[in-house]
């Protein structure tokens, strides 16, 4: 635990200080996210490196009462085995119907990359690692925001069980819908990133991500992906592939 | 007529922000139509009550939602419902562009504070004496010839100090702290600013709200430059003669 906080903290100086270069070149570098030459990005590049560099890594985001719960609308897909739905994945989506009508006892996460003990991890064995509720605000780039409790396991500790190696710095979630996305180890290793199979007391319902979803409390919602299918650690960037959000122009971090 | 003319850095400065503050004001409207409802407090979406909604995308009173379904037994939970409505939304570059525009609006004002306070021109030029803020002086600025007898750069009448004060010193820090309010990163490190604005939604509220004092300026701005000699003014803001 102690040896991959300081592995953790010293990386991100590291990483921190030596792309303040980067910025420029980043279009040049797997190391970094994506410039592709494009000022925006650039611009996104700018801001993600001075989170990195003028906060710190771990600050915990505001938990709330169980009375401050709000309503939340469900957008984005909603049911990935809907084939009307703008994201639905074609060889994805009669897996998620047939996983859904079995009430996803058969389901399983699939943890791959960068990892000594690659595997699949079902509900049950994701819910026998300890628990963690939080109460958080999810912040749509939309602009609406909305206040619900999600149960789940620490992403920290269901990668450190897979062994996650040294040279992993990059997360990413794959759905069962077109809409992958990840994050950086900063984030991944944060205390509130959970792998979430409850909310609100009950099982994830399907409009918000069933069987499991993360939660990435520091960013915007839409980097909390749902309907989670594979989990692939990188040791580079990756945009990954021709569909999602990035190739449709949003900004791979979403921190603000 | 004698005049002092705009600085070089003034010149530089003014012309910088100018562009990012149009472009912000665009990209935040164009961020705005994806969900023209306000709120107050810490959260707000489409299935709560909304202070204000405005008619300025498709997006607005849209009815394309499924039936509510409650989370906890009670009339009194709250609720989820899916969206099936195909919404107006281009934040993707709209947000991007809204940062980036950002990043040179604090650089640029923060350069600009710093070189106001030690050139002299903040003490100079832009502090109003106290006899100046008597209301009969701040009528005056107001009266008759007021606009005609604007000459480029200082010295500054007693309304247009506290026009340029408020704006730089005032509104922009604001919109830069609300702005920053509604981020999850930035609110996790410093919750005080949430404490501050009363919430997430309370400062988007503040942002709209200070957007719009910022447009009224904006065209104030425009008319006067206009009224006292356009060409004479963007002569003495560019080539600073």
């Amino acid at each position: 635990m102690e040896k991959s906080e300081l592995f953790t903290t010293r990386r991100s100086i590291i990483t921190g200080l030596a792309s303040m270069g980067g910025i420029m070149l980043g279009g040049c570098s797997k190391e970094l996210p994506p410039t592709y030459g494009n000022i925006l990005r650039m611009g996104d590049l700018l801001t993600y490196q001075a989170r990195r560099l003028l906060l710190p890594a771990h600050a915990l985001v505001k938990e709330y009462d169980r009375h401050q719960i709000s309503s939340m609308p469900a957008t984005g897909t909603t049911n990935p085995a809907d084939s009307g739905q703008a994201a639905y994945k074609a060889e994805l989506g009669p897996v998620y119907e047939r996983l859904m009508r079995g009430g996803f006892a058969e389901w399983g996460l699939s943890i791959e990359g960068r990892v000594d003990r690659p595997g699949i991890y079902t509900l049950a064995d994701l819910k026998r690692f300890p628990s963690r509720t939080q109460i958080t605000k999810h912040s749509c780039e939309e602009g609406w925001s909305s206040i619900a409790e999600w149960t789940g396991v620490s992403l920290r500790r269901v990668l450190e069980s897979a062994g996650i190696q040294p040279s992993a710095r990059f997360v990413n979630f794959h759905p069962y819908d077109e809409n992958p996305d990840g994050i950086d180890m900063l984030d991944a290793m944060h205390p509130q990133t959970i792998l979430a199979y409850g909310m609100n007391g009950r099982d994830l319902p399907i409009s918000h991500g069933a069987p499991l979803r993360v939660r990435v409390e520091t960013q915007m919602g839409y980097k909390s992906v749902k309907f989670l299918h594979r989990i692939v650690v990188k040791n580079e960037f990756d945009d990954m592939g021709k569909v999602g959000l990035i190739q449709s122009g949003w900004s791979w971090y979403a921190g603000i | 007529m004698a005049m002092t003319g705009h600085s070089i850095w003034v010149r530089a400065s003014h012309w910088v922000m100018a562009i990012s503050v149009m472009t912000l004001m665009l990209s935040g409207f164009v961020i705005l139509m994806a969900h023209p409802r306000l709120y107050w407090g810490a959260v707000g979406n489409d299935l709560t009550p909304a202070l204000v909604e405005l008619p300025i995308s498709r997006n607005y009173w849209h009815r394309g939602w499924t039936p509510s379904v409650a989370f906890f037994p009670g009339a009194a939970s709250p609720v989820s419902a899916e969206r099936t409505y195909d919404i107006f939304n281009q934040n993707g570059w709209a947000r991007s562009l809204h940062f980036l525009a950002a990043w040179f609006l604090v650089s640029t004002g923060a350069f600009y504070a710093v070189a106001a306070i030690f050139s002299g021109h903040f003490w100079r030029d832009l502090r109003p004496r106290a006899v100046e803020l008597a209301p009969r002086r701040l009528w005056e600025s107001l009266s008759r010839h007021a606009y005609s007898a604007m000459t480029p750069g200082p010295p500054y009448n007693p309304l247009q100090k506290c026009a340029y004060l408020a704006v730089v010193f005032i509104a922009l820090p604001l919109m830069a702290l609300t702005g920053m309010t509604m981020s999850p990163t930035i609110t996790a490190a410093y919750p005080g600013l949430l404490e501050f604005f009363g919430g997430s939604q309370s400062a988007r509220t503040l942002h709209f709200g200070i957007f719009v004092l910022l447009a009224l300026f904006l065209i104030g701005h425009l008319v006067l430059t206009i009224l006292s000699g356009f060409k004479r003014q963007l002569r003495a803001m560019t080539l600073g003669t």
